[in-house]
């Protein structure tokens, strides 16, 4: 079945949207934006790293993601510089550096615009079972430490207070998110992962009454968002990775007009309580 | 000794960085009994909280727990992000499992069962904080912390709070160990009052707190004067008030 490229950036990216989408919905609740982008771009370092050491790209992306966020675990503790400005400085240079040491590989030629924007056409049988046991992999850790992670995000001081380990859970879904990036840079490339994270979560936002209906909702609005984009950039001939973050944006926007007020929990201006 | 001791820190203190935070603290909680920590910013008092359950580690003394000590928690502040769909329902078994009578009998016991469908971003303080009560509640705690129990509450609402926390010793017999910085209100069922400033300034009941030298020392005359305290009855507040001229 899965003998055409088609199929398998279907199947590929089908499997990558399940697991975006709850994950997702933590980097939303727990303003994690920016650093999600700042361990994708460090996504290509990565690449530069394994084919330099000859070792497993997925593993070399997943660790040098999972070290930039250490990196900036230890430096926010120096309270210093401003957790945005840290972000910017290891977002750009992490991209830089893997670009100069993608120009120093000689015997190597390296595809770079699959590596920034994706090629999930190219996904093999391989990259497909990585992603699927990855992917359960992620689904199962979240599974299983929902409620902890949960309630970490609420509030840190009344998780600890009640016996839980709020720093773990930041640490648990630091992980996941490097894990996430390891297993999407090949479908959609380092500059549109976090997209991939938001924009279903953030479209589920309004359409979900708790926690747990929006990562499912936003588990499934990723799927609309991988078949609509590609067979839109199979139709019109369009990049494909590209295509699959404007189709997620064409049904946040669509989403917006869905009237709140019919839904559960309306928003309240300026953040206070009504 | 009659009642358990819940918790007892002795001559307990946590530094950071060669800095002390809060030293010499003497303090123990048995069930049924109110604890007040009270004091300016900075002065120790979550310090102090937090090193009673467990979240900090003291640097200097000790701190025993009843084995299997469970905590019931009611924050300062939540501020919860609109971009988290929560309804009071879900708020309810955030740290643990509880079956749908449960909540609505911890929601009813504060007076909030009507808000159980409602998204917490859209409840008032008070409604919020009535709602926490019920969260820390359910989990049937041993002891329960408030800190800063009525900030952001407007007055009939802080009375209000304080019946409930009076409720809750009597009816469950948990220990309570409250925080505030707003020194003009103590609830007068608070069996111990400490006032902190980097260590104990003094101790007591509320009425002998209010006036100890160390505490106008730390307060001011000012708020010694304007310190109140909440009792149960208030039908004789205008008794014996005299008017300077």
């Amino acid at each position: 079945m899965l003998t055409d490229f088609f199929s398998r950036a279907l199947v590929a990216g089908i499997g990558l949207a399940l697991v975006a989408g709850p994950l997702g919905c933590f980097v939303v609740w727990r303003r994690m934006a920016y650093f999600g982008d700042t361990m994708a771009h460090s996504a290509l370092l990565g690449v530069a790293l394994s084919l330099i050491l000859s070792i497993n790209m997925t593993a070399g992306v997943f660790a040098v993601a999972a070290l930039v966020a250490g990196a900036l675990l230890i430096l926010q503790r120096q309270a210093t510089l401003s957790t945005d400005a840290l972000l910017g400085i290891l977002s750009h240079s992490s991209l830089a550096v893997g670009l100069v040491l993608v120009g120093f590989l000689t015997t190597v030629r390296v595809d770079l615009m699959g590596f920034l924007f994706g090629d999930i056409l190219a996904v093999s049988m391989e990259d497909i079972i990585i992603i699927y046991a990855g992917g359960i992999a992620i689904l199962a850790i979240l599974f299983f430490a929902w409620r902890p992670l949960l309630a970490s995000t609420v509030s840190a001081e009344l998780a600890e207070a009640e016996g839980l380990h709020p720093e773990a859970s930041r640490l648990v879904l630091m992980i996941l998110m490097a894990s996430v990036i390891a297993i999407a840079m090949k479908l959609v490339g380092v500059m549109l992962i976090t997209s991939l994270l938001i924009i279903p979560a953030a479209t589920a936002r309004r359409l979900s009454a708790t926690p747990e209906q929006m990562a499912v909702v936003a588990a499934i609005l990723g799927v609309i968002a991988v078949v609509g984009g590609l067979f839109g950039s199979l139709t019109w001939d369009t990049a494909s990775g590209p295509s699959i973050v404007v189709m997620a944006l064409i049904v946040f926007v669509v989403s917006l007009a869905v009237p709140v007020k019919r839904l559960f929990g309306r928003k309240v201006h300026n953040g206070s309580y009504a | 000794m009659d009642k358990q001791k819940l918790i007892t820190l002795t001559n307990a203190g946590v530094s950071r960085g060669g800095r002390s935070l809060v030293e010499g603290v003497d303090l123990s909680i048995s069930r049924g009994e109110i604890v007040t920590l009270i004091g300016p910013n900075g002065s120790g008092k979550s310090t102090t909280a937090k090193m009673a359950t467990g979240v900090l580690k003291p640097t200097s003394g000790t701190v025993t727990r009843m084995p299997g000590l469970k905590i019931g928690y009611v924050p300062q502040k939540l501020t919860i992000d609109w971009t988290l769909p929560l309804t009071v329902d879900r708020l309810m078994t955030l740290t643990g499992h509880f079956s749908h009578p449960q909540v609505e009998m911890a929601l009813e016991a504060v007076g909030a069962r009507r808000l159980l469908g409602a998204a917490v971003q859209e409840l008032s303080g008070g409604e919020f904080q009535r709602v926490l009560f019920a969260r820390a509640m359910i989990r049937q705690p041993d002891l329960l912390v408030l800190d800063e129990p009525v900030q952001g509450v407007d007055f009939s609402g802080e009375v209000a709070l304080y019946e409930l926390v009076r409720k809750i010793r009597d009816t469950t017999n948990a220990g309570i160990l409250m925080i505030s910085h707003d020194l003009h209100v103590v609830m007068a069922e608070t069996d111990t009052v400490l006032c902190l400033n980097g260590h104990v300034c003094c101790r007591g009941t509320p009425a002998a707190v209010k006036n100890s030298p160390e505490y106008r020392a730390l307060f001011g005359e000012r708020a010694a004067q304007t310190l109140a305290i909440y009792e149960h009855h208030h039908d004789h507040e205008h008794e014996g008030h005299v008017h300077a001229h």
